[in-house]
């Protein structure tokens, strides 16, 4: 399938590594010789030197042949001009635009329409949304959300006085006391599927299949103090921050943000007059204790400089705050050394790119394409959300009698709003919607993928 | 750097090599001629041992391997594609001592077409072939086609790009599809879709299926060894126009082929290379008619040997069907100028490229314009696109090393005493994979006459030329080899 990805920034350049990987022809477009010559040195893709609305440069690219044109430049104006040129010139074509601005926000379904937009994307206001759902379950690092938020896959570290060190993986259904499966071990850094015999030890991050209903009892057995959240700092008025506050406002939470530059101060302050806004520089230490930091629950470090955020992590982690969250935008998480205490980390661009990755597979595949994406585990596991058809195999066998490619996991199967941690006993019908994880380089594009 | 990718390349391209040597013993097999046979049988058991013992020392490689990595494994894999098919002539006594075959051999390689061998005809058919298909091979390039055939790279990254980069010809060297693997069969196709084409139309002409395939090797790697003596003189003047147009054909940039295939005609026409390309051809082709008139019996036949020869010459070929040495001097003089001017960048001719010669003309004008006015600001464009910096630096980076390795070739090799002519035209022949040269190394004459030593620098000459220098001279580069 040839993909066209407009704007080779931070979004741009991790989707071309990404379907690179998954062997699809993508041809990229940028203003920027230099960053276009960094691609072609590392990825199989071909570059075209140009604006992504013109059509000259669009015909270059092959926007006739194309099936799908990904614009994810800057400028949200842009992404939308390049969608409308490419859809006028290749009507089959499939179009995604990043449109972030939180202006548009309320607008974007009647945008898809006007502008015959196959899909939008908002890596701010996806990165505001995971954040809520950090603070709703302080103690996970890291959350996804599968079967329309009746299961989530959840990352925990093992410490050195957790409960579960030093556990076997058969004793953990008597200390945690709920239906959970380990779908996933990051060890040394490197993922891999675990056995029943295996013993956890400190330093290890799992990655656990747990009904959402039932994660609060998790968190209990395992001992953290599922205090709710009630007053949360933020560092930095960005977009995400505009995103946020209104997700945390709406929760009743209190918000105090502390921005530098005076003209945001005001802007959110007349927005959200509820919200505890503060002039002055985050990075200033002595200031955020001042501010009360030791007295939040939670601190979200979300300047735009990723160091930065890092620094004041570290600092809000050493103060005693309980839950941090870090956003990072340039750096690849799965590159930064895991013993770097700055919390939670959330990373917009890669949220989105597993976002875009859904929806280009699906179209590839239009039947049996997968319904949720994440990655897990630093990006060496996936976990798929599929929904059984009437064309998958081994509908109703017992999962003790159908063989499975290596490294596949099912880690969940729900039917309908009954959620099921599958043994070697359960099945699964049609209508029901299955949780695979893969801890491999196959990429699956439908359900029967798994099938050896 | 990474030792063990290069050394598992080289593998895979010695593999080819020995699959490609396995026509050539069935020629040998049908003409009985066992120790051709048997030659070729011990080369290729040769081959196959290295290849174990490379597959033994490059266990566990890694695939990340980066612009340093991909011009030494290009520089390399060649010479040692060079050693191991050279080794058919020595076993087989053709060419007993290994330096001549080694010449022999990298003449093919880098389809130069410049031989030492006195009598052609005498050589079993199964070395003729291996000769002539060695042109075909190194044409378009062993790297690329074992960039279409085998993944070398991990899915999806784009490292092989440097290998394609440092293998093909041309300034710039871009994609014509988003994958590397795709491009380099696309190109292969066409490659061979011409060649077959060239065979056809060549056994139309009455000649043998093995002359046929021979010439169209020559003719689409645009090498210039031929299966007889004198070249193509003997042919059919319908033989010979078939190969004056198909040489004409492998000098033309094969993404003007692709471009045509997608049905976009205005680009090839308009492209700036492919007009001076013709121009060029066409001009040089009507002088010579003039300048030659008096030497043949009518226009038609004047036109015909002119045409062949500046298609011959500007493609880097070599083929001959007159004694070229022989016109008058304007005419001799336009043929040198062609042989710097080559065939256009991205074909399987050599010389400087009509696409540099673009791009020279272009910064003279710029130039001109800044001595003019100094505070002018002119981009450099190259079909209506501008022309990256680093594009025309190294542009012009490669016209320095030309000259001085043609200065420093022709001094190496005047201890022979040859003429100058000679001598110049034969580093001229050689550097830019023409073949034949004036005087001594003339249309009708041979290589043998050399000394072992100017054999030498001439066949580094040839790879140098074939691989555009900079892949040799980073061999030759302490900077390469130092630590880091």
């Amino acid at each position: 399938m040839k993909v066209i990805i407009a704007g080779d920034g931070k979004v741009g350049s991790r989707l071309t590594k990404q379907l690179t990987e998954e062997g699809y022809d993508v041809t990229l477009i940028d203003k920027n010789p230099k960053t276009l010559q960094a691609s072609v040195d590392t990825y199989d893709v071909m570059a075209v030197n140009g604006n992504c609305a013109s059509m000259d440069v669009l015909n270059d690219a092959g926007i006739k042949d194309a099936d799908m044109l990904i614009a994810a430049t800057g400028a949200d104006e842009l992404n939308l001009l390049s969608c409308i040129t490419a859809s006028g010139l290749n009507p089959s074509i499939h179009t995604i635009a990043r449109i972030r601005n939180p202006e548009y926000t309320d607008q974007v379904h009647q945008m898809r329409n006007l502008f015959s937009l196959s899909h939008t994307f908002n890596p701010e206001r996806q990165a505001a949304r995971e954040i809520e759902r950090l603070l709703e379950y302080p103690g996970f690092m890291k959350l996804d959300t599968f079967a329309r938020g009746l299961v989530e896959i959840v990352e925990l570290r093992i410490d050195k006085d957790s409960k579960l060190n030093n556990v076997p993986l058969v004793k953990l259904d008597s200390i945690v006391n709920c239906r959970i499966l380990v779908c996933s071990v990051l060890r040394n850094g490197k993922a891999f599927a675990p056995s029943g015999n295996f013993v956890l030890e400190e330093g290890d991050r799992i990655f656990v299949t747990a009904p959402t209903s039932e994660l609060s009892t998790l968190l209990n057995n395992l001992g953290f103090i599922s205090k709710k959240v009630n007053r949360v700092m933020l560092v930095g008025g960005s977009r995400i921050s505009h995103y946020l506050i209104t997700l945390l406002l709406r929760n009743k939470i209190n918000v105090y943000v502390i921005e530098k530059d005076l003209a945001k101060c005001e802007e959110l302050a007349e927005k959200f007059p509820k919200a505890t806004v503060i002039h002055g520089d985050g990075s200033n230490l002595t200031f955020l204790r001042n501010q009360g930091l030791t007295l939040c629950d939670a601190l979200v470090a979300l300047t735009n400089y990723d160091e930065m955020n890092m620094v004041i992590s570290l600092y809000a982690k050493s103060s005693g705050v309980p839950l941090v969250i870090t956003k990072v935008s340039n750096i690849n998480t799965a590159e930064l050394p895991k013993e770097l205490n700055i919390g939670s980390i959330i990373s917009p661009k890669e949220l989105c790119c597993d976002n875009i990755v859904r929806y280009v597979r699906a179209v590839r595949n239009q039947t049996g394409a997968a319904v949720a994406i994440h990655d897990i585990a630093d990006g060496q596991a996936e976990a798929i959300e599929f929904t059984v058809d009437e064309s998958t195999l081994h509908v109703g066998e017992k999962l003790k009698d159908i063989r499975l490619k290596n490294n596949i996991l099912i880690s969940c199967i729900s039917h309908g709003n009954r959620i099921e941690i599958p043994n070697g006993d359960s099945s699964f019908n049609v209508g029901d919607s299955v949780i695979i994880v893969t801890n491999g380089d196959s990429v699956l594009y439908q359900l029967n993928d798994i099938f050896a | 750097m990474n030792y063990k990718i290069i050394g598992h390349i080289i593998k895979i391209i010695l593999l080819v090599e020995a699959v490609f040597m396995l026509p050539a013993i069935a020629y040998c097999l049908a003409d009985g001629d066992r120790t051709a046979c048997v030659s070729f049988a011990v080369s290729i058991a040769i081959i196959l041992a290295v290849v174990a013992l490379l597959h033994f020392l490059c266990r566990g490689y890694s695939d990340k391997f980066f612009a340093k990595e991909g011009l030494i494994t290009v520089g390399a894999s060649w010479i040692f594609m060079s050693i191991f098919g050279a080794l058919p002539f020595v076993f087989s006594s053709a060419i007993p001592n290994f330096i001549d075959a080694m010449f022999e051999i990298v003449s093919g390689f880098t389809t130069t077409g410049a031989s030492i061998l006195t009598d052609i005809e005498a050589l079993p058919r199964g070395l003729l072939y291996w000769r002539s298909f060695s042109h075909w091979l190194g044409g378009m390039g062993v790297l690329v086609f074992i960039l279409a055939i085998v993944p070398l790279s991990s899915k999806g990254s784009g490292y092989s790009m440097h290998l394609m980069r440092a293998e093909s010809p041309g300034p710039d060297v871009g994609k014509l599809v988003p994958k590397v693997r795709s491009t380099a069969k696309i190109l292969y196709i066409i490659y061979f879709g011409i060649t077959a084409l060239d065979v056809f139309f060549l056994m139309l002409g009455g000649i043998s299926f093995f002359e046929a395939i021979c010439t169209a090797f020559g003719t689409a790697g645009t090498g210039g060894f031929s299966v007889k003596n004198d070249s193509l003189m003997s042919f059919s003047p319908y033989v010979q126009n078939v190969c004056t147009v198909f040489m004409m054909l492998f000098g033309v940039n094969f993404s003007c082929y692709y471009l045509l295939i997608k049905g976009n005609f205005k680009s090839v026409l308009k492209d700036e290379e492919f007009r001076l390309y013709i121009g060029v051809a066409v001009a040089s082709t009507v002088i010579i008619t003039i300048n030659t008139l008096s030497y043949y019996g009518t226009t038609g036949e004047a036109i015909h040997h002119a045409a062949f020869q500046v298609a011959s010459i500007m493609t880097t070929t070599g083929f001959g069907t007159v004694d070229s040495d022989l016109w008058p001097a304007l005419s001799k003089t336009v043929l040198l100028f062609l042989m710097f001017c080559g065939a256009c960048a991205g074909s399987t001719g050599g010389g400087i490229k009509c696409g540099r010669v673009v791009l020279y003309l272009k910064m003279l004008r710029q130039r001109v314009a800044k001595a003019l006015h100094p505070d002018r600001v002119k981009k450099i464009t190259m079909n209506n696109q501008p022309v990256n910096s680093d594009v025309l630096s190294a542009t012009g980076s490669y016209l320095i090393a030309y000259v001085l390795i043609i200065i420093v070739s022709t001094l190496l090799i005047s201890v022979d005493n040859f003429s100058f002519e000679t001598n110049f035209s034969a580093v001229m022949a050689t550097f830019n994979n023409i073949g034949p040269g004036f005087g001594a190394v003339g249309a009708v004459c041979n290589y043998s006459g050399f000394s072992m030593f100017s054999k030498i620098i001439l066949t580094i000459d040839m790879l140098a030329g074939r691989l555009e220098i900079f892949p040799i001279l980073v061999l030759f580069s302490t900077q390469t080899w130092k630590n880091d």
